[in-house]
């Protein structure tokens, strides 16, 4: 099969405006005929949904959580970016797309990521109209900051809650809809098949999570705006829920998987602290803006921080990359901090930390405050409370959350960071259009590959997320229904559905039916470690065979010794988690296959067999310029296809952050 | 950190399902490690469970980052338990001794039915914001972000209304189980901003009268919803409420809402 990415020809510049001004379109008394299914109610599926309403398609939208508003968008904390030029800095819709470019190692497609810098303005003003509450400045006008691997200000942010405000913009637009009888809304359902009909999509299973009933849903097109996979290492930043399965369910009825490799590895979140742990805590990138991020310069130093002195501080983000310093992009911060902790000059108990000290941060704000105040002599504990203070407003919630979850104070104590697993650049492959390889099944936000290449950077999700939902489907989706008109909704009691909902069922029926004596969790577990270990941070062929032969083994040790408590026929989160896992074991070993295919290091997949001299990650463009589209060929069987990546306007060279 | 482990004893809220009538059931859990977060003390108890071949106690609960709204715990007669400001997911079991017992109760409210266990069905909050809680702008239909200048200290105090998660904490602390700090938050939030003032007026009596609706019950200005939010969603809200929906009522220009 030859894949075809549709990319609209013409200038780059131009090929938006072309497309929006020459695709089909369908006519308001026809819309009203064309139902809509939209899976996951985060920014892509709540802004969706949202705008397919408004526009008359009748649209269903499902989530898993008990309202739409808790999907996991809302924990993003940073910020979103967009091509405003508001701070007067030389920003522009082409520097937008050139950062996000060379930030995902040139392996994104151009014609896609130009798209989503030229709609970012369109954002800002959409959810400023919706009442989202941005920071601003004492004029009144919109504040901005700074993000890693950017040397302007274009990151719009409502404290260290920009996605919980965001998603509360799009949720509330939803309800509007839902209000109006334009969206009917399944809360705690969950996806567990697609089902199509002559190749096409037009349908799912859907689970009631309450009752365990099955309940089929017919749909001309379907929407997956179900998230990422990170949860496929257990630990990570993302929400206990967070889960794969509809986008593994549809990836096994023909949509193929891209780049399922490229994992982000984000480098401030909180340090593991025992077996315990469930999950882990992020601490905003926007940090990076004012921390300064140090290890001792002496190997296994156990003295405190604050006995370390000056100059035996090794401030080695700085001292490697001058020129973004801290700010460099998150795969290069984080290997850099798996690189001194390896060395041995790690902190904490673990000694798999290092520092995020706020104290030269919090002088330089402290004086900029006393001189306004005409205190340009004051004392350095006066000063030293002025830049507190000031310190508090921009970051106090995440420095609160810190204190909460580790029971030490950030303002005294530097924070110990960690990386951890944040987001997943990989995800159904989809054309210009966000279709997927299966015709009328569409991919959104973070579920889909398209937009970040092999590294995502910092307030970029939340960019692409709402880009999918408000701006790119509404026109891409009514140019492939226009075709569709006359095909009227079909009743669910068609074969394909029937069959659909056997299968889910038989799945279940087993599931239950193993009654081993290893719990769901425990399993997960197991297959985080093996995930993390070989198909982490760093990763190298040998360790990637092996992971494959373990997954392997482990897929067949749940099949035949899970324990599931309880019924199918009730609320069962066991259940639910069951199924979620056991798509993340046959996920996991994709990934390897994945990584083990390609040879080179580029963005957040560093293969330790390519690297320059200094560590940094060796791309070998002359073989690797490709998305690797994976197709399923039954278990554990997949086959590779290439889109090659053509760069007409940047040219791709070595990342420097230097 | 300093870190120990401890043991507990746990009176936790059973109920299979919507019509079943619960009851406490007793565990003993050992091993707690004081690093722990409250609910993966109850992931341990969960485990232990599971090896026994008993059901899991089911509770509510996603981000555990404190930001999502899901988890929803009374714990010894406080929702979201002792800390300030704080959701159950972020309470850490530093708080706690060993041979501490604690009673673990779901939210209790008419308008909060209990599904299992732990967990209540809180779609009633939904219906709330589909009563009014949005600005009713299209897709596309904006103009550019900065052409509206927002006063600092408006978009601040809006902001802070915004931050509630919507879970429910205000209504469990009630005694009235009163929903009106959550609903003030939404009124709030969007009445301290111009965009929100066309629609001010129907928006809160709309949204009023869908929380009657639901059953809630009515403010007595206690104000334990203030004391036991998570979000520090401030009492403030409510008196600005009361101005809107006065304002609203007695101005007439609410009749076509």
């Amino acid at each position: 099969m030859i894949l075809n990415s549709k990319i609209p020809a013409g200038q780059l510049q131009s090929k938006w405006e072309d497309y929006k001004s020459t695709c089909k379109l369908v006519n308001p008394a026809n819309k009203r005929q064309i139902e809509v299914i939209v899976i996951g109610t985060g920014l892509a599926g709540a802004s969706a949904a949202a705008s397919l309403g408004e526009m008359g398609y009748k649209v269903k939208a499902f989530c898993f959580q008990d309202s739409p508003r808790r999907a996991h968008s809302i924990a993003a904390q940073g910020g979103i970016n967009a091509a405003k030029n508001y701070q007067n800095d030389g920003d522009s819709t082409y520097r937008l797309f050139y950062d996000t470019i060379k930030g995902g190692d040139y392996r994104s497609r151009e014609s896609n990521v130009y798209r989503l810098a030229a709609v970012s303005a369109s954002i800002i003003d959409q959810c400023v109209a919706q009442g989202v509450p941005f920071a601003r400045e004492y004029g009144g006008l919109l504040s901005n900051r700074s993000f890693g691997g950017t040397q302007v200000q274009r990151t719009f942010y409502a404290a260290g809650q920009t996605g919980q405000q965001l998603l509360i913009g799009a949720y509330q637009a939803l309800e509007r809809q839902i209000a109006l009888g334009n969206v009917e809304m399944y809360a705690r359902h969950e996806m567990l098949e697609l089902v199509k009909v002559e190749g096409k999509a037009r349908g799912i299973i859907a689970r009631n999570l309450i009752t365990g009933e099955l309940e089929r849903h017919f749909g001309h097109s379907v929407l997956l705006c179900s998230g990422g996979y990170g949860n496929v290492f257990y630990l990570s930043t993302n929400a206990m829920g967070s889960n794969v399965t509809a986008a593994w369910k549809a990836h096994k009825k023909g949509a193929f998987f891209g780049n399922p490799c490229f994992t982000q590895i984000h480098p401030t979140c909180i340090p593991v602290t025992g077996d315990h742990q469930s999950k882990l805590t992020l601490m905003s990138e926007s940090l990076r803006n004012d921390g300064r991020i140090w290890v001792p310069k002496k190997q296994g130093d156990n003295r405190k921080a604050s006995e370390i002195l000056e100059e035996e501080r090794d401030y080695y983000l700085e001292r490697r990359y001058p020129a973004f310093g801290n700010l460099v992009p998150r795969d290069v911060a984080s290997r850099a901090a798996k690189e001194r902790c390896d060395a041995g000059y790690g902190v904490g108990t673990s000694k798999m930390a290092v520092y995020l000290d706020f104290a030269s941060a919090i002088m330089r704000y402290g004086k900029v405050e006393a001189h306004k105040r005409g205190l340009a002599h004051g004392d350095d504990k006066a000063v030293y409370q002025l830049g507190k203070d000031v310190v508090k407003e921009k970051y106090g919630n995440l420095f609160e959350m810190y204190e909460k979850i580790t029971g030490e104070n950030p303002y005294e104590i530097p924070m110990r960071i960690y990386p951890a697993v944040h987001y997943t650049m990989g995800g159904l492959w989809v054309d210009y259009e966000l279709m997927t390889t299966v015709p009328g099944l569409y991919a959104l936000g973070e579920a889909n590959f398209s937009d970040h290449g092999a590294n995502r950077l910092g307030a970029s999700a939340l960019m692409q997320g709402l880009a999918d939902g408000y701006f790119v489907i509404p026109y891409t989706l009514g140019n492939n229904l226009a075709d569709d008109i006359r095909t009227k909704a079909m009743p669910t009691d068609h074969p394909a559905f029937a069959e659909a909902e056997k299968e889910v069922s038989d799945r279940l029926t087993r599931l239950m039916s193993i009654k081993g004596s290893e719990s769901v969790e425990s399993f997960h577990k197991r297959l985080g470690k093996i995930m993390w270990d070989k198909c982490g941070m760093a990763r190298n062929a040998k360790g990637l065979q092996e992971a494959v032969t373990e997954i392997q083994a482990l897929k067949k040790e749940f099949w035949s010794n899970v324990r599931i408590p309880g019924e199918i026929s009730e609320f069962n989160p066991e259940l639910d988690k069951a199924g979620r896992v056991a798509d993340f074991i046959e996920l996991g070993e994709l990934m390897c296959l994945d990584a083990l295919q390609r040879n080179e290091s580029c963005g957040g997949h560093f293969r330790e067999e390519y690297q320059t001299e200094d560590g940094e990650a060796l791309r070998q463009d002359d073989q690797y310029m490709f998305v690797a589209a994976w197709e399923y060929k039954g278990d554990s069987r997949f086959e590779m296809h290439k889109e090659v990546l053509d760069y007409e306007v940047v040219h791709p060279s070595q990342r420097s952050y230097k | 950190m300093e870190h120990h482990t401890i043991g507990l004893t746990l009176k936790v809220w059973r109920q299979k399902n919507n019509k079943a009538k619960g009851q406490f059931e007793t565990f003993n859990v050992k091993n707690i490690s004081t690093e722990m977060s409250f609910l993966e003390m109850f992931d341990v108890l969960n485990e232990q469970l599971v090896a026994e071949n008993k059901e899991p106690v089911a509770f509510d609960h996603d981000c555990r980052e404190g930001i999502c709204g899901a988890c929803s715990m009374y714990i010894n007669g406080r929702a979201h338990g002792p800390w300030h400001n704080t959701t159950t997911c972020q309470l850490h079991m530093r708080e706690y001794k060993d041979g501490d017992t604690i009673v673990v109760e779901p939210w209790r409210a008419n308008s909060f039915p209990v599904l299992k266990d732990l967990i209540v069905d809180r779609s009633s909050f939904d219906r709330i914001i589909q009563a009014g809680g949005y600005i009713s702008v299209n897709t596309g239909n904006a103009v550019d972000a900065n052409s509206l200048p927002i006063e600092k200290h408006r978009a601040d105090e809006s902001f802070a209304a915004a931050a509630c998660i919507g879970c429910g904490a205000c209504v469990a602390a009630c005694p009235n189980a009163s929903a009106m700090l959550f609903v003030s938050a939404k009124v709030s939030h969007l009445a301290l901003l111009p965009q929100g003032d066309p629609e001010r007026k129907i928006r809160s009596v709309n949204m009023i009268e869908q929380m009657d609706k639901e059953g809630f019950g009515s403010c007595t200005n206690i104000g334990a919803c203030e004391a036991e939010c998570p979000k520090g969603i401030s009492l403030e809200n409510i008196a600005r409420l009361n101005r809107e929906y006065l304002g609203a009522v007695f101005s007439g220009d609410s009749q076509n809402a």
